[in-house]
């Protein structure tokens, strides 16, 4: 099973003089389980892509098939594939709004129409899977600090159970061990349920050290889409679109043109290590 | 006395219930005492809720001690009738761009701070010229800031504070929505304005990397100064920096490692060709 993005476009005030081409031909298959990480510079269509994934926005021309059913088709229920692809916002800290955390985590399941005693289980379970404090259940979400608001907000979706989880930018504005917390999480969930999950990142760092897969859009299109070492191994090319590669990159790349014999691909500072451990061997 | 000076700072916030009950009392800033020279970088690090943000609220007196005294260019933030100056001297620009935005027009925008001091006409329009050129956005004056991308977003109000001419900028977490080119242009544009304007800035921020050139870093924790210092002092501290739930740029972490490991490099590595050449030291 898997969703299938066919020759998919998409136009902003199509038939205006304002048409902006936002996607373009966009061909991708995701498997079932894989981590996807999604980078691009501001405005190149990423937040886009992502709200076609679960029918949020129409694409102008072409099809998304999920699971082998086309979304587009008019007996497709719409509204059943919000529930298994998840959508989680920038800042969805900003979405929180009843009075504790433990009801606002409930408010999905409940809408999907739920016996009370499922939606309060998944809720639950959904905050006890994303590390949030069981002391905190019955706080005001707007007590809280940012990791935990961020946490709480995560939790929500989660509850709802999808099939796909995806986090457009999930660690802005977390510190580092915030982020890394949290990012940890996602990445255990997905190794213990084999969700898929699609991670929209400015963080370079970050994207190569918990994905699979890499895909690189740029105007619209997609301009790379490959593991992380293929792709950072592009670092000049991402660097003309606005983006960069992980330290670690530049660092390797830098010790092998002062003649260090050393592999370039590497992206984590572990393997970093190991490489740089092995060249002085 | 230095541009920017604390003693003793406090700042609690009072927590109250749906009644409006007190239920208790958050001291965010917790007997804070500094002094930052004119002409400074300083870059304040620390974890979420740690009192960065409460602590550079003090200094253009968007808040006010609750004990204590903050003096920016000499002048009491707790006094009214000092507060116009110190929003003169001291600028802050905030994490979300669009939120500080207001003009239709470029350079409109960084018109208006000058402006609303009463600043003569012509001398607006020269103040505007300078700051976007100092920033780098002089070609985008005439656009609409909607269709910048947010590194430009956040140039422009950097340069609409820097047309108050004012003798320090703070700048809150101004990378935290931005991609990696529109982070790498902010944090250039705000390195010129203290090399060359010789503005003092007090960076805060959560990526490490932004911090290697400042001249001293001051971290927070618990509303307290946990640790001060150069970058270099400061970053060779790698297991102190994970307990206060910090990191150190990537180059850093990977010498660190390799030191682990049983390479001998110098501590407090914080650039690419300073692990390189320590690296080349060690093969010869």
């Amino acid at each position: 099973m898997s969703i299938i993005l066919d020759h998919v476009n998409y136009i902003y005030g199509e038939d205006t003089p304002q048409a902006v081409h936002a996607l373009k031909d966009i061909c991708l298959q995701i498997p079932d389980g894989q981590f996807v990480g999604v980078i691009g510079h501001t405005g190149s269509g990423k937040s886009t892509l992502m709200q076609h994934m679960n029918g949020l926005v129409r694409a102008t021309s072409g099809h998304i098939y999920y699971n082998g059913q086309d979304i587009y088709d008019a007996d497709y229920d719409l509204k059943a594939l919000r529930g298994k692809v998840g959508l989680v916002f920038q800042y969805p800290e900003h979405q929180l709004f009843e009075v504790d955390v433990f009801s606002d985590v409930c408010y999905g399941p409940k809408n999907l129409g739920l016996d009370k005693k499922e939606v309060e289980l998944r809720a639950f379970d959904a905050l006890r899977k994303v590390g949030f404090p069981q002391e905190l259940f019955y706080q005001s979400p707007f007590e809280l600090s940012g990791g935990q608001k961020r946490r709480a907000a995560i939790a929500g979706v989660l509850a709802m159970k999808p099939e796909v989880l995806i986090l457009d930018e999930p660690t802005a504005g977390l510190d580092p061990k915030g982020r890394d917390e949290i990012l940890d999480q996602i990445k255990e969930l997905q190794t213990q349920t084999g969700m898929t999950v699609l991670l929209v990142s400015h963080s370079m760092e970050d994207v190569a050290e918990y994905v699979d897969r890499i895909i690189v859009m740029n105007q619209g299109s997609v301009l790379f889409d490959d593991t992380p070492h293929q792709v950072f191994a592009h670092y000049k090319e991402l660097e003309e679109v606005g983006l960069a590669a992980p330290q670690v990159t530049y660092i390797m790349n830098a010790l092998k043109e002062n003649g260090f014999c050393v592999d370039t691909s590497v992206t984590t500072i572990k393997e970093a290590a190991d490489e740089i451990m092995r060249a002085f061997q | 006395m230095g541009i920017i000076k604390t003693k003793n700072l406090v700042y609690e916030y009072i927590r109250r219930d749906e009644e409006g009950n007190v239920e208790g009392i958050t001291t965010a800033v917790d007997k804070v005492s500094l002094n930052v020279k004119a002409g400074e970088f300083i870059a304040v690090l620390g974890h979420n809720g740690s009192g960065k943000s409460t602590l550079a609220k003090h200094i253009n007196a968007i808040l006010s001690p609750t004990e204590g005294t903050v003096w920016v260019d000499g002048k009491d933030t707790a006094k009214e009738e000092n507060l116009w100056e110190i929003r003169q001297t001291a600028g802050m620009v905030f994490q979300n761009p669009d939120n500080q935005i207001i003009g239709q027009v470029v350079e409109e925008d960084v018109g208006f701070g000058p402006e609303n001091l009463g600043v003569p006409t012509k001398e607006i329009w020269e103040r505007v010229e300078e700051s976007l050129k100092a920033v780098g956005m002089y070609a985008y004056r005439k656009h609409s800031p909607n269709k910048l991308s947010g590194g430009q977003k956040q140039r422009v109000s950097i340069a609409g504070v820097m047309a108050m001419h004012p003798k320090c900028i703070i700048l809150d977490e101004p990378t935290a929505m931005l991609d990696p080119n529109g982070r790498k242009d902010v944090i250039r544009a705000a390195r010129a304005l203290n090399d060359v304007e010789k503005i003092t800035i007090v960076l805060i921020t959560h990526y490490m990397e932004e911090t290697i050139y400042a001249d001293r870093i001051f971290v927070m924790d618990q509303g307290r100064i946990a640790m001060e210092g150069t970058p270099r002092e400061v970053f060779s501290q790698v297991e102190r920096l994970k307990e206060l739930r910090l990191d150190v740029p990537q180059v850093t972490l990977l010498a660190h490692e390799l030191q682990k490991r049983g390479l001998r490099l110098p501590k407090g590595i914080l650039t690419t060709e300073e692990l390189v050449e320590a690296l080349k030291c060690l093969s010869y």
